[in-house]
């Protein structure tokens, strides 16, 4: 981001601390962009004329001399096609080697959409994961995260989820990536053969932690560019927002604020909400849906960043490695994606919501079963059935590494409910039994 | 006119220095290159006033020059509100023009040009005072009043009255002059400052009558009083927003406001979509029809979303003061609590617990106490009911909102994320929850009278099997199956019993989701009768398929028509089952 002619420039820094510097001007607007011995800058205080500013990549270094240049306008990012295919940093500067984009300039972080203006989602997102397309299926306009444990294969399993969708742009917005889980999903992009619908803005673990600031509302405002401008189904990828949130935590510090739960900012729900809200289904066919990583320590659901994740979001998807088939599966007892019902039975096959249903709990009996096995208690028959269906219904079902249609899936749930236990068991619907129960 | 000069900008707390009085909650206009940003007094020290801006204040500078209005946050109050969806500065969403909210752009909460059929209810002569009823026009279904403003103190008399005919709300259609002789044009318009309660009514009693949500765990279990106060606290995903969207369909309510604050937008937008085509299970018309939606989800401005409970209910006073039963869902109101803890951080205030500001309690306390069931100085009544949702940080009901909020509603709905997850919805905890109303005297007797006699004591027995069921299963689970009585199985499956039957309650299934009292009667009655037969098992392994069946059997007489053939069948077939192991 280049500065332009009649810039404000001051060499005279009253006060600096690890993440913000102070200095007397005047003419300052709120949330302006600046350099700082070239280093990005975002006014967030002013008082009188003594105007504190957030330095993005941290504040080693820097003397009371340093050279303060105002850009007069908030962060930006300039939008066109010519964003396909690109991988960019936090500030949207090229980090592919290629030439600038050329486009409209758009601020970052802009105003929320009109809610009379939005459409109910209802268009249903494919991913042949059957812990997602039949026990939780996504919709496009849907905001949802992964709750994993930092040990979990989350990104590759996000990056699955991406690439076997229909979507139209996948943006990718990595906060705090590690090196090589860049290269993973650059390679993953590359090799797929779909590079030009594919859109990056990275922060990676070697990048100063504040610039993560600036990803999520990077890669939301290409995303609205192509919702709204050429009515794309956009598919927003952030990994992970808890190191997102982490960089909050810094700056409110730095900033003396009365931290809240988990010393997170009070403000933490209202921002994240500003970022997942951005989700959106368009009535005239563009969709903005965002799909998250939230790593969670312990798999402490309670603490203040999955907590306020999920008063915001439409629902969570947990990842968990079944000993039992040693793959990873998406929880279905924990898991839920509460858009699931606009599009089940509806645009999928009518015995979808009843087969879904009675799985998960055919499956949570053999979770108790098991509770009963490890505290020394008999089994009954019952007990023992539902544990060698769950066995089943996560290894031709569940693991991550299946990839069929939903049709399939509800075929084979229905073979292994047969298999398993008696129509009485099962519990479904009459009209759905004399379907698809096989006569013996 | 005060006007003043931005000196401060932190998010949206702007510092102005101003030139002349300003008083406490007073509005201002923030001039931001011509984009005027509306702004509310919440602080004032010397000659700076702290303001709270409803609107983003990116690019804000200092020198920015500064209005003030003399009015507090109003809303504008008149024919025309029912079906609107506003938010929560009572805007109306559907007036703006673009794709996105713009900064500045603030629409008119009535319709100026629209047309009502007046027909006056007062004559001249006649002394009145505020919220005494003038005329009415029809505003869908409803008769709407239009009162001498709340604002106007004192005794008047009527100088003349418009006869009846058709208005635009702006015309006068009557004229009240005071004792001195001061002549006091009115038309149909009239605002209120949403942070002071309306309180033109002659009293106040305790609510007596039970209102009726459709919602067995409520109605049955823990019934809520017309005029009556509850909160649903409740962790993510537990069920609040289902709980309150089933409840704004079947209420007997003449008037639903549902106030989003600083929930998801996809919610909003369902109701958008639904309710204009759902029906009204009272009327048969739809459900938008008498409903009224304030919006402030989560990614408006903080400040605003505060201000949407203030709004909505302010509204819900107004249609109350035409004697009319109106239900106010709030979602939620931690949000709501949360944006004030914003704010007071930001101006540095000595936090409470949690950061939450120390005066929260009184805050809840006193949004609560604006509900109630009143008599008007006519005589007639009219009341607003009003639920909370309260989301607790962490799924812990110990903390400040939930706390302030317990000493503030009668009733107490905590959804259970265990209930949740076994996917026993609505998620209700049928031991912790309860309602204050079933200890008044006066609902009881109405409960009595009005369900069936000897209702109550019906509900306690309910209530009771629930406990013992709990009690029994606790000891199952150290003991074992086989190291308890046979008789704690049998008090286990009888809560099951109710559980599965009464509590639970399908809210996507058309006949299961709203459930008419009289029907609840009938089910619990049945149930309680099948609890008290004695039936004989030879071992606990003999109770888990038997039982499993009587639930089947019943979940099918509560997915059927209530009566029905088939239901009668299920029943008949249940009863069947139950003489299998009658005791001879
Ligand atoms: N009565 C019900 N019947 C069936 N499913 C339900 C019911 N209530 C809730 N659910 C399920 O639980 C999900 C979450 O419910 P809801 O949105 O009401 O939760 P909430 O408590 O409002 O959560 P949040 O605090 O995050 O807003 C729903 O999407 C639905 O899948
Ligand atoms: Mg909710």
């Amino acid at each position: 981001m280049a500065g332009t002619a009649f810039q404000k420039i001051y060499t005279k820094l009253n006060q600096i601390t690890k993440a913000t510097c102070t200095v007397t001007a005047t003419g300052v607007g709120y949330e302006e962009l600046a350099t700082v011995s070239g280093r990005l800058a975002q006014v967030v205080k002013i008082m009188g004329n003594s105007v504190t500013l957030q330095i993005f990549s941290g504040t080693e270094g820097i003397g009371t001399d340093a050279e303060l240049v105002f850009f007069g306008k908030p962060p930006t990012l300039k939008v066109s096609d010519q964003l396909g295919g690109r991988f960019f940093n936090a500030y949207g500067d090229p980090i592919d080697g290629g030439p600038e984009i050329e486009g409209q300039e758009v601020e970052i972080g802009g105003p929320s959409v009109n809610p009379v203006r939005r459409k109910d989602p209802s268009e249903l997102i494919a991913t042949g994961i059957a812990g997602i397309d039949l026990n939780n299926t996504l919709v496009t306009g849907q905001k949802i995260p992964f709750f994993a444990d930092p040990d979990q294969p989350y990104n590759q399993v996000m990056a699955t989820v991406a690439l076997r969708t229909k979507a139209d742009k996948i943006i990718l917005g990595g906060m705090g990536l590690s090196n090589d889980d860049y290269l993973y999903y650059k390679n993953t992009f590359e090799s797929a053969g779909v590079i030009d619908k594919i859109i990056s803005f990275v922060n990676t673990t070697d990048d100063p932690p504040v610039e993560r600031l600036l990803v999520p509302n990077m890669a939301l405002a290409a995303a609205e560019y192509f919702a709204i401008e050429k009515n794309e189904s956009v598919l927003v990828l952030l990994t992970d927002v808890t190191l997102y949130c982490d960089a909050l935590s810094i700056v409110s510090n730095r900033m003396d604020q009365i931290p809240s739960k988990d010393s997170m900012p009070g403000s933490l729900y209202s921002d994240l909400a500003k970022i997942y809200e951005k989700a959106v289904q368009f009535p005239e066919g563009g969709s903005i849906t965002i799909i998250a990583v939230t790593t969670i320590s312990g798999g402490d659901i309670t603490h203040a960043i999955p907590d306020n994740t999920g008063y915001i979001t439409e629902g969570q998807l947990y990842l968990r490695r079944d000993t039992d088939i040693g793959k990873v599966i998406i929880d279905p007892a924990r898991s839920l994606s509460r858009l699931k019902t606009k599009v089940m039975g509806k645009r999928t096959r009518a015995d979808h919501p009843q087969v879904m249903s009675a799985s998960v709990r055919l499956n949570s009996d053999a979770v108790n079963a098991k509770t009963k096995m490890e505290n020394g208690f008999d089994l009954s028959d019952y007990d023992e059935r539902t544990l060698k269906f769950a066995r089943d219904y996560a290894e031709q079902i569940l693991a991550i590494d299946v990839n069929v249609d939903t049709d399939q899936m509800l075929d084979t749930t229905w073979a292994l409910f047969q298999k398993y236990f008696t129509r009485e068991e099962v519990a479904i619907k009459d009209e759905f039994m004399q379907l698809y129960w096989k006569k013996a | 006119m005060t006007k003043g000069i931005v000196t401060g900008i932190i998010s949206n707390l702007v510092h102005v220095e101003v030139d002349g009085p300003v008083s406490q909650n007073e509005i201002c206009y923030i001039d931001l290159h011509g984009v005027k940003l509306m702004a509310e007094v919440i602080k004032i020290a010397g000659n700076t006033a702290y303001t709270q801006v409803f609107e983003s204040t990116r690019g804000l500078q200092p020198g920015c020059t500064v209005e003030f209005t003399e009015r507090m946050l109003e809303v504008k109050l008149g024919p025309g509100m029912l079906s609107k969806n506003y938010d929560g500065l009572q805007d109306d969403l559907n007036k703006m023009d673009g794709l996105f909210l713009t900064r500045g752009e603030y629409t008119d909460p009535l319709d100026e040009h629209s047309v009502w059929h007046f027909t006056p209810l007062a004559k001249a002569g006649d002394a009145v005072q505020a919220g005494d009823w003038l005329g009415s026009v029809p505003e869908n279904w409803i008769n709407h009043k239009i009162m001498v403003p709340f604002k106007m103190e004192g005794q008047y008399s009527i100088k003349s009255i418009a006869a009846e005919g058709d208005f635009q709300i702006t015309d006068t259609i009557a004229v009240l002059a005071n004792a001195e002789g001061a002549e006091f044009p009115l038309n149909m318009i009239q605002y209120w400052p949403v942070k002071l309660p309306i309180r033109a009514y002659a009293s106040k009693p305790r609510p007596f009558k039970m209102m009726e949500t459709g919602v067995r765990t409520i109605d049955t279990l823990n019934p809520i009083a017309e005029g009556g106060t509850g909160f649903t606290p409740g962790p993510f995903g537990t069920g609040k927003t289902v709980l309150q969207h089933s409840i704004s369909q079947n209420a007997e309510a003449d008037l639903i406001i549902v106030a989003a604050c600083g929930e998801r937008a996809n919610e909003v937008v369902e109701l958008f979509v639904e309710f204009p085509e759902l029906d009204d299970p009272r009327t048969g018309r739809k459900l938008m029809e008498r409903t009224i939606i304030i919006c402030n989800t989560s990614n408006m401005p903080v400040a605003a979303r505060e201000a949407s409970v203030y709004t909505a209910m302010s509204i819900a006073e107004y249609y109350r003061s035409m004697g009319l039963r109106v239900l106010l869902l709030a979602d939620s109101t931690s949000r709501w609590a949360q944006a004030l803890r914003e704010m007071s951080n930001r101006m540095e205030e000595l936090p409470g617990p949690d950061a939450f500001p120390m005066d929260l309690p009184a805050i809840i306390s006193n949004f609560y106490s604006r509900a109630g069931y009143v008599f008007l100085n006519n005589g007639t009544p009219g009341s607003i009911t009003f639920i909370g949702a309260v989301s607790p940080a962490g799924g812990n009901l110990k903390e400040p909102v939930t706390e302030s909020t317990k000493k503030a509603a009668r009733c107490f709905y905590s959804l259970s994320q265990e209930r949740a997850d076994s996917k026993r919805y609505p998620a209700v905890d049928p031991i912790d929850s309860y309602s204050k109303y079933l200890e008044y005297d006066e609902v009881k007797e109405y409960l009595d009278g009005n369900i069936a006699p000897g209702w109550v004591h019906d509900v306690l027995t309910a209530k009771d099997l629930l406990l013992r069921g709990k009690e029994a299963k606790d000891q199952i689970n150290i003991l074992g199956d086989d190291g308890v009585p046979l008789d704690y199985h049998s008090r286990f499956w009888k809560s099951e019993l109710v559980d599965r039957i009464i509590l639970v309650q399908d809210g996507f299934d058309p006949v299961d989701k709203s459930t008419p009292i009289k029907r609840q009667a009938y089910m619990l009655q049945l149930v309680l009768k099948i609890c008290r037969e004695e039936l004989v098992f030879a071992n606990y392994e003999e109770l888990q398929p038997y039982y499993t069946r009587l639930i089947n059997g019943l979940r099918q007489m509560n997915y059927q028509e209530f009566q029905n053939a088939k239901f009668k069948e299920y029943e008949a077939q249940l009863m069947a089952i139950v003489a299998e192991r009658r005791a001879k």
